[in-house]
């Protein structure tokens, strides 16, 4: 894992007990991610990773994963290109 | 006929979820309750769970969200009730506030609507008997969070009749719906079981059996559970837990209903569950 990639993994440990989160492991599957939490993760990456997450960015294949998370932040700290 | 408006008469937890719900899915919806306060707050929470919905509901059409919170009238006046085709009521759970709201519903709703009590205790005959269309009166309790479950434990009362059954089958399939019907004894099905085995579950915690993970890991790995007895009364609230075991121990007077010591003295130090960031788990600070 890079380090965006364990520090959304802290993150989603702190809601997790006793469970070792994998890169490509589904979250929402885990049955653990409630709205609150869901709402925590949106705000904790924002502001982490210094980004804006649009409300069409707040799709089930963005948020799925640690990897799924790690892209997201990855395409939108690109710089824009059009 | 189509039903297409929908009066929800309590704006708490139940309230907003059934709001968010039937907006969704293209119903009018006239979400009512006393205080503007509590009016304003669900606005705001619905307003997030459609921002968010992108994340629960996959494959979903999905329309802006203004437009969908555009089809939820938020107001404090029964009277916004007057041409509503059906109605699903969830204020808490106190006989005294249902005894004092169900005559004035009954004034103001068209005579053709369907009641739905959206309980998980209270008999739903007791609540028909306060109307003058108790054959219209039904028991619908809907799941938390209302727009991610898509069962609903229905009870047919005692003078509930098959053409209301029916109404609230269509009102749920336009929902993306679906129900269970059945009887009305206090607890109905779902709290009936669950509270027992979550009780039970306590005192075998409180007889020093078994941690509280061993239980929990044993429903979900040998049974299949996607979540334990201990978990669960966590997510509802332990709070919640004992008064639903007391209401079932006052109804049935049957001693096996009895609330584990256990559980009372959780409750009275303050350990809730997840609400209280600790129950049988420990949550961190807050949720």
């Amino acid at each position: 894992m890079d380090e965006t990639q364990v520090k959304i993994k802290e993150f989603l440990s702190r809601f997790l007990k006793s469970h070792d989160l994998q890169l490509d492991e589904d979250i929402f599957a885990l049955g653990f991610v409630s709205s609150l939490l869901a709402m925590q993760l949106v705000a904790f990456v924002e502001k982490e990773f210094g980004i804006q997450v649009e409300d069409a960015d707040l799709d089930l294949d963005n948020f799925r994963s640690i990897r799924a998370i790690s892209d997201l932040v990855a395409r939108k700290s690109a710089p824009a290109t059009a | 006929m189509e039903i297409r408006k929908v009066g929800v008469v309590g704006a708490g937890v139940m309230g907003v979820g059934l709001g968010q719900s039937l907006a969704q899915t293209g119903h009018e919806a006239v979400l009512v309750d006393v205080s503007d306060a509590v009016l304003q707050r669900a606005r705001e929470e619905i307003r997030q769970g459609l921002r968010f919905r992108g994340l629960f509901q996959k494959g979903e059409r999905r329309e802006d969200s203004e437009t969908v919170l555009g089809r939820i009238t938020f107001t404090t006046d029964l009277a916004a009730l007057a041409d509503v085709d059906f109605l699903i009521e969830n204020v808490p759970e106190k006989w005294e506030i249902k005894r004092d709201l169900y005559p004035r519903l009954d004034a103001v709703c068209p005579e053709r609507a369907v009641f739905a009590v959206n309980t998980s205790c209270i008999s739903i005959t007791r609540v028909a008997g306060l109307t003058g269309r108790p054959d219209r009166v039904l028991g619908m309790h809907f799941m938390n969070p209302v727009p991610l479950k898509p069962m609903v434990e229905a009870i047919r009362a005692f003078h509930t009749s098959d053409e209301t059954l029916e109404t609230a089958r269509q009102l749920l399939r336009q929902m993306g719906k679906d129900c269970i019907v059945v009887g009305d004894l206090p607890g109905f099905v779902s709290n009936r079981i669950l509270m027992l085995t979550v009780n039970e579950a306590v005192f075998v915690l409180q007889d020093g059996v078994a941690t509280a993970e061993q239980v929990d890991q044993l429903f979900k790995t040998c049974f299949g559970h996607k979540m334990g007895p201990l978990e669960t009364a966590d997510l509802i609230g332990l709070d919640t837990i004992l008064y639903s075991i007391e209401v079932l121990y006052d109804s049935y007077n049957d001693s096996k209903f009895r609330p584990s010591p256990l559980l009372k003295k959780m409750v009275d130090a303050g350990l809730l569950g997840r609400k209280s960031g600790k129950g049988f788990y420990d949550y961190g600070i807050g949720r």
